[in-house]
């Protein structure tokens, strides 16, 4: 009876509900919750189980010793993060990570909405040309890496061959610490498929009648990209911006393969390339330095906040910029 | 103009396919924006056939130089001047054939679980109403938004404490507690479902699980291969994980592989640089990725396409 009582009560929160349909309810509750069971154990034991424990980790001295058994985990209080501001690699590895996506999320954005906008304008041959353009994004990231490195090499690339016939001499992209860095975008941006193919999804969704009307009152192309295309485009555009964002930010695979590795693992790898998740990753499982663990998880905090803090500005931002077509009913 | 307006939704007469999920057909004849006439739409597919060679050239390079013998890696010819065949010297230099033995079933069986273990999930929040399904959802969607390397430690140090380090089982196991953002994908989809069909299903007696698997599963194929293929990628262009967690070169997947060879025989590995056969081994990196893009095109795209959709 008391189980009745209770559905009950909380019955009319969504139906009028007779006791029939309470006793079913309680039986969809049951099995909802054994449908969603797979999920929730992987989330406790494999995402919000390890956030504690790294967030734990990043307060001790946890690292090689320990997983060795020779040495009880000791707490070292802020030590990890005091250590995050005086190690310059840290510095680095910021710097780098955050050049690298100021380069890359407007270039990817602007290549992306240029060849989107010009496949617009070609009829039927658009498919085929959609499809050739997506090609790259298709590459593996360490395929990547390696075209990046024999294409982009400073003597003997083709790159810098093409770029001699026009009589510009080509920088030493993958040695010289300027050119790496663009190196590494010039080929982000040529898996731009994917954004490419978001903008051209939203491009056809905004109404003719819009560019008719602004034409009819004389707006000119640029008018009419401004003042129509941009505003209804750019929920995909925002989009798009956060999803750039976090991957450059946490770009890791390019740069580790063309630059770090056992082959180069002494302190050859180049201080250019050193992406803050690589740092991340060597500090944690190459280095075997004593305490490493717990520094690589103070790292990844730090990481987890920046990204936190950039999609909260975004989001906030955005309120401002993003017009959904919803809000004008 | 009500023709025009459907814009992309729904098959554009194309006879591109009858896929029930909105399709992104660009190749529908319609008329041109405002201004565009004959010559300026030449004067375009120029401009992209121009810009096409710059997307594909990479391609042709890498294949090319794969048919090159090493003094000619760097000629930068299109087509070899003299003929080698590296591959056999490939296979030879590493074990490339269990690479990719390991990549398939790994990839294979990985994408599977992931696709079944969401759908599961995502059929939950689509269709029960259940107490705390907002909240949950919401925690679903902020998993989201987790760099991998806040959890990446200590999920190492669970399967160091499994003994399971230097084995497979870290690649694929994980796989079966779905993932948040298939999972917010093919809820989408079981919720396009109209939910007469359950209520009728559940009149006839039907358990919960028949209805997920009768009547959700196959008509949310779609979303199903979406998340199928998108996996196949993801773990094929995985070299973190592998990284992190095998050891034994008889154990790794291709990119950690093909990472190797570049170690071994790049010019970091102390020899002259064996870039003919890098080259190689990376054309058997990438190669399987196009033909699973050549059979599958439709569902990359239109799974991108409903993605920024969302957004």
């Amino acid at each position: 009876m008391a189980s009745i009582a209770s559905t009950a009560a909380r019955g009319p929160r969504k139906r009028a509900s007779g006791g029939l349909l309470s006793r079913f309810r309680e039986r969809e509750t049951w099995w909802a919750y054994g449908f969603i069971s797979p999920w929730a154990f992987g989330f406790l034991a494999l995402t919000l189980g390890p956030m504690v424990a790294s967030l734990y980790f990043s307060f001790t001295d946890y690292g090689i010793e320990q997983i060795a058994g020779f040495k009880a985990t000791e707490y070292v209080g802020a030590a990890n993060y005091r250590q995050l501001m005086d190690d310059p690699k840290v510095a680095t590895a910021l710097l780098n990570t955050l050049t690298y996506t100021i380069m890359m999320v407007p270039a990817t954005m602007a290549v992306a909405l240029g060849l989107a906008m010009v496949l617009l304008r070609i009829g039927r041959a658009s498919g085929f040309f959609r499809t050739v353009f997506y090609l790259p994004q298709m590459t593996p990231p360490v395929a990547v890496a390696i075209l990046l490195l024999l294409m982009f090499n400073g003597s003997t690339g083709i790159v810098n061959e093409g770029l001699g016939l026009l009589h510009i001499p080509g920088p030493f992209w993958t040695s010289d610490p300027t050119w790496i860095k663009p190196g590494l975008v010039i080929m982000s941006v040529w898996s731009v498929g994917g954004t490419m193919v978001i903008y051209l999804a939203a491009l056809r969704a905004v109404p003719r009648q819009l560019y008719e009307a602004a034409a009819m009152d004389g707006a000119k192309p640029w008018r009419r990209f401004r003042n129509v295309t941009l505003p209804m485009i750019s929920p995909a555009l925002f989009f798009t911006f956060i999803i750039l964002t976090i991957a450059g930010i946490t770009n890791f695979t390019e740069a580790f393969t063309a630059y770090f590795g056992p082959g180069q693992a002494g302190a050859e790898a180049p201080e250019a390339a050193l992406m803050y998740t690589i740092y991340l990753f060597r500090q944690a499982f190459e280095f075997g330095a004593p305490g490493g663990m717990g520094f690589a998880s103070a790292m990844a905090w730090l990481l987890f906040v920046i990204i936190m803090i950039v999609t909260l500005v975004n989001v906030v931002v955005s309120r401002r910029f993003v017009f959904y077509q919803g809000e004008t009913k | 103009m009500s023709v025009g307006a459907q814009g992309g939704l729904g098959p554009a007469g194309t006879g591109a396919g009858t896929a029930p999920i909105p399709q992104v057909v660009v190749s529908a004849p319609r008329r041109l924006p405002r201004g565009v006439g004959r010559f300026k739409q030449a004067i375009f597919v120029a401009l992209v056939l121009g810009l096409s060679v710059l997307f594909v050239y990479p391609f042709l390079w890498l294949v090319s130089a794969s048919f090159k013998p090493q003094s000619d890696t760097f000629d930068n010819r299109l087509i070899p001047n003299v003929w080698a065949w590296n591959y056999d010297r490939v296979f030879e230099i590493a074990p490339v054939a269990t690479w990719l033995f390991n990549t398939v079933w790994i990839a294979g069986l990985g994408a599977l679980l992931t696709t079944f273990s969401s759908a599961i999930v995502a059929f939950a929040f689509a269709y029960f109403r259940f107490p705390g399904r907002g909240l949950l959802f919401a925690l679903v969607l902020a998993t989201m938004m987790l760099p991998p390397q806040v959890t990446m430690i200590p999920t190492y140090l669970i399967w160091n404490e499994l003994g399971l380090v230097n084995t497979q089982y870290p690649l694929w196991v994980p796989q079966m507690f779905g993932s948040a953002f298939y999972i917010f994908l093919q809820r989408q989809f079981f919720l396009g479902i109209p939910r007469e069909l359950f209520e009728a299903a559940r009149i006839d007696g039907d358990s919960y699980w028949t209805m997920f698997w009768r009547i959700a599963v196959p008509l949310a194929k779609p979303a199903l291969i979406v998340t199928f293929i998108f996996e196949i990628q993801a773990k094929w262009f995985d070299l973190m994980t592998p990284l992190i967690y095998l050891r034994d070169a008889a154990l790794f997947t291709l990119p950690l592989g093909i990472k190797s060879v570049l170690d071994q025989f790049g010019q970091g590995g102390g020899g002259e640089g064996e870039y003919h056969v890098i080259i190689a081994a990376t054309v058997i990196l990438t190669v399987p990725m196009i033909i699973i893009f050549a059979i599958f095109q439709r569902y990359f795209i239109e799974g991108i396409a409903t993605q920024g959709r969302k957004g």
